[in-house]
């Protein structure tokens, strides 16, 4: 059999979206749902990893969907860091809705009408692929928008009280970083005349300085607001947390990654000699240090989690704006560690709430007597603090070293802050440790004894052993992402773009 | 490329009014504010297609470079047909907002102002383990008539406040 690689590009975005459209016909069939949404998932994923193992084999694929001539249409690449981000972003996307197989029919005794939970969920999927795969701005764009819709469905799923509130922030931020996205865009092609990245890339070389720092600056506005980058993640610790648990599980793993994506691809690829590196070494060291504060004041698990999901996507900016090799692959690294590591520990958040009765710490108590559960919270939770061995100290070791390389004394600055974060963050964890597990249950609080279902426990342990596999094989991994950042280094993804225009024009 | 400032200007009229209405409360005018910034944006992107021309068919033969650019106004088409959709769902949300709670007002956030509260009333944290710092005396009861308190005082400051 020959499959021309290239042409399956489209898939991770076209399998969600045609199984949305089964599971929304099937919508009084939850049964029929589930098989539909993990059948295109599990599609998503087999695709997911040729993709991964074409791209790292063979270079970059490219696909003009439709073929138009000259780099006029929707162009698909994947590239090594695409490709990667894309694997991650299926296995998570595949594993919470196994999770949610059990929590989704507990929201439907409660509040929820489950029948729209499949549809989007699929939808949502397809936008994180496309937002990944996109090779121009523009159809980033519609990859953000149709991953936002998803997600302000499922936020408010149901629309009980807590979540319109907490919805209606969310959506008003996220309409007014679309719109800057918009404006952003026009301004771009005003000024260049393209929105494809290998394009732009080449045409941004010949603008005024000036006007290169405007469309950077305002790409890096945008893209720090989904990314929640310190002073624009106000919105994200009051938001998540309202959700049904697998929701936000999905979120706080991917919607911000994506958010980082869209940086290093853009920051890497058409501003190679940022000016901005200063700047974005405060920036980074504001969002670790001031997440992290946020986090250790908070008495409630899932907005403690939230705050320290901000305050480490500081590292990956860190990364991102110490710019050279060992940076930009220590963040892709850390990018995919954290997604992990963040979906796990919120669905551990939600067998909490599930064993305890509560997320909030006074609440909680003696849940170390159940041991799988303190395991399974244990184990992700050293990780995200970053103790050695686990895949979070790598990660943040190649990210120290990066800085050291760059040897700036702002450099040292954010890793000394770095190092502080990563303990402060030891100190948060252990206060869900502490009191949720270790000390006696709190006197006059009732013990729930619910049993955790056999399902969730199942899908957080996998997940945690993801983690884990991530420590255990840390070298081939880091080795991938050291080529997928000397791809970025030496342009291989617009050197690709170019020769698949060359070939557009010689059928 | 000459531009057209008529249609740069009303866009950035548009945008401005729509910003100042983003800044409101009430979800219905961050509504009224989002139509008038996407109506707004979706002008500068006919600024960003450079002079105007013919309509953007090219027949055999006929000369492309008389023609407008075509393609903003194919991201036009999308940007309208996106703000659309999102259109109708913050109308959604203000009304289930107005069902449930007789206003569509953007909150605050509720946890933050709780911490807020203790802090003012100089509480420590709600799960500061007494017992393990060595303090030892039981001031649930004070604790919490004292929140209460602070409550009940920025509740009264809120609502003085919304008159």
């Amino acid at each position: 059999m020959n499959v021309d690689i290239p042409q399956l590009l489209p898939l991770p975005v076209l399998i969600p979206l045609i199984g949305a459209g089964f599971a929304l016909a099937l919508g009084r069939f939850p049964r029929m749902q589930r098989v539909v949404s993990s059948v295109s998932l599990s599609l998503v994923l087999i695709v997911a990893i040729i993709l991964l193992v074409t791209a790292d084999t063979e270079g970059p694929q490219v696909l003009w969907v439709g073929a138009w001539p000259e780099g006029l249409g929707i162009m698909l690449v994947a590239d090594r860091l695409s490709a990667l981000m894309l694997l991650v972003s299926s296995v998570v996307t595949i594993t919470v809705l196994v999770f949610s197989a059990r929590s989704d029919m507990d929201e439907a005794s409660e509040k929820a009408p489950v029948s729209i939970f499949h549809p989007t969920y699929l939808v949502l999927a397809a936008g994180i692929s496309n937002a990944f795969l996109a090779g121009d701005l523009f159809n980033l764009f519609v990859g953000f928008e149709m991953l936002l819709f998803a997600s302000y469905v499922l936020l408010t799923l149901g629309a009980p009280r807590e979540r319109v509130r907490a919805g209606s922030t969310y959506v008003v931020v996220s309409l007014l970083s679309s719109m800057l996205f918009l404006i952003t865009l026009a301004i771009t092609y005003a000024a260049t005349g393209t929105v494809n990245f290998a394009q732009l890339a080449e045409r941004l070389q010949g603008l005024d300085p000036g006007m290169q720092l405007v469309i950077q600056l305002m790409l890096l506005v945008v893209f720090g607001i989904k990314a929640a980058i310190f002073p624009l993640s106000a919105w994200l610790p009051d938001s998540y947390p309202t959700a049904p648990a697998s929701v936000t599980a999905v979120f706080a793993g991917l919607l911000t990654k994506v958010g980082v994506y869209a940086i290093i691809r853009t920051q890497t690829m058409l501003f190679p000699d940022s000016t901005l590196t200063t700047p974005l070494l405060w920036v980074s060291l504001a969002t670790m240090v001031i997440g992290i504060l946020g986090a250790i004041t908070q008495s409630e698990i899932k907005r403690l989690l939230s705050f320290t999901l901000i305050s480490h996507i500081g590292y990956m900016l860190f990364g991102i704006a110490v710019g050279n090799l060992a940076g930009l692959s220590g963040a892709i690294f850390y990018a995919a560690h954290h997604i992990f590591i963040q979906t796990t520990l919120f669905l551990v958040a939600a067998l909490i709430e599930r064993a305890g009765g509560s997320t909030r710490l006074d609440k909680l108590g003696g849940l170390a007597a159940n041991t799988t559960l303190a395991a399974l919270f244990f184990i992700p939770a050293m990780n995200l603090a970053g103790v050695p061995p686990f895949s979070g100290f790598l990660g943040k070791v190649a990210l120290v070293e990066a800085g050291v390389e760059l040897g700036t004394w702002v450099s040292w600055a954010v890793i000394a802050g770095a190092i502080v974060t990563s303990l402060l963050t030891l100190l948060a964890i252990l206060r869900i440790w502490h009191t949720a597990f270790w000390r006696p249950l709190p006197e006059g609080t009732e013990r729930t004894n619910k049993t955790l279902p056999l399902g969730w426990v199942l899908t957080a342990g996998v997940l945690v052993a993801v983690t884990v596999a991530m420590t255990v094989f840390a070298e081939p991994i880091f080795e991938f992402t050291e080529r997928a950042a000397v791809d970025i280094d030496a342009g291989a993804y617009a050197a690709a773009v170019e020769e698949s225009i060359r070939k557009l024009g010689t059928p | 490329m000459t531009a057209s400032l008529a249609l740069a200007a009303t866009g950035a009229v548009l945008i401005a009014a729509g910003v100042y209405l983003f800044m409101e409360r009430s979800l219905m005018r961050i509504l009224a504010g989002l139509l008038s910034l996407s109506n707004g944006v979706s002008m500068l992107f006919l600024v960003s297609a450079g002079t105007p021309g013919g309509a953007s068919f090219v027949a055999d033969g006929s000369d492309s470079s008389t023609i407008t650019d075509p393609l903003p106004q194919a991201m036009v088409l999308t940007a309208i047909v996106i703000s659309l959709a999102t259109n109708i769902f913050l109308l959604a949300l203000s009304y289930r907002s107005f069902q449930l709670d007789g206003h569509d007002e953007v909150a605050d956030d509720v946890e933050d102002a709780i911490v807020r509260r203790r802090a003012e009333a100089d509480l420590t944290s709600a799960t500061f383990d007494e017992t393990e710092a060595g303090i030892d005396h039981d001031t649930d009861l004070d604790e919490a008539a004292v929140e209460a308190a602070a409550a009940k005082a920025a509740a009264k400051e809120q609502k003085g406040s919304g008159e």
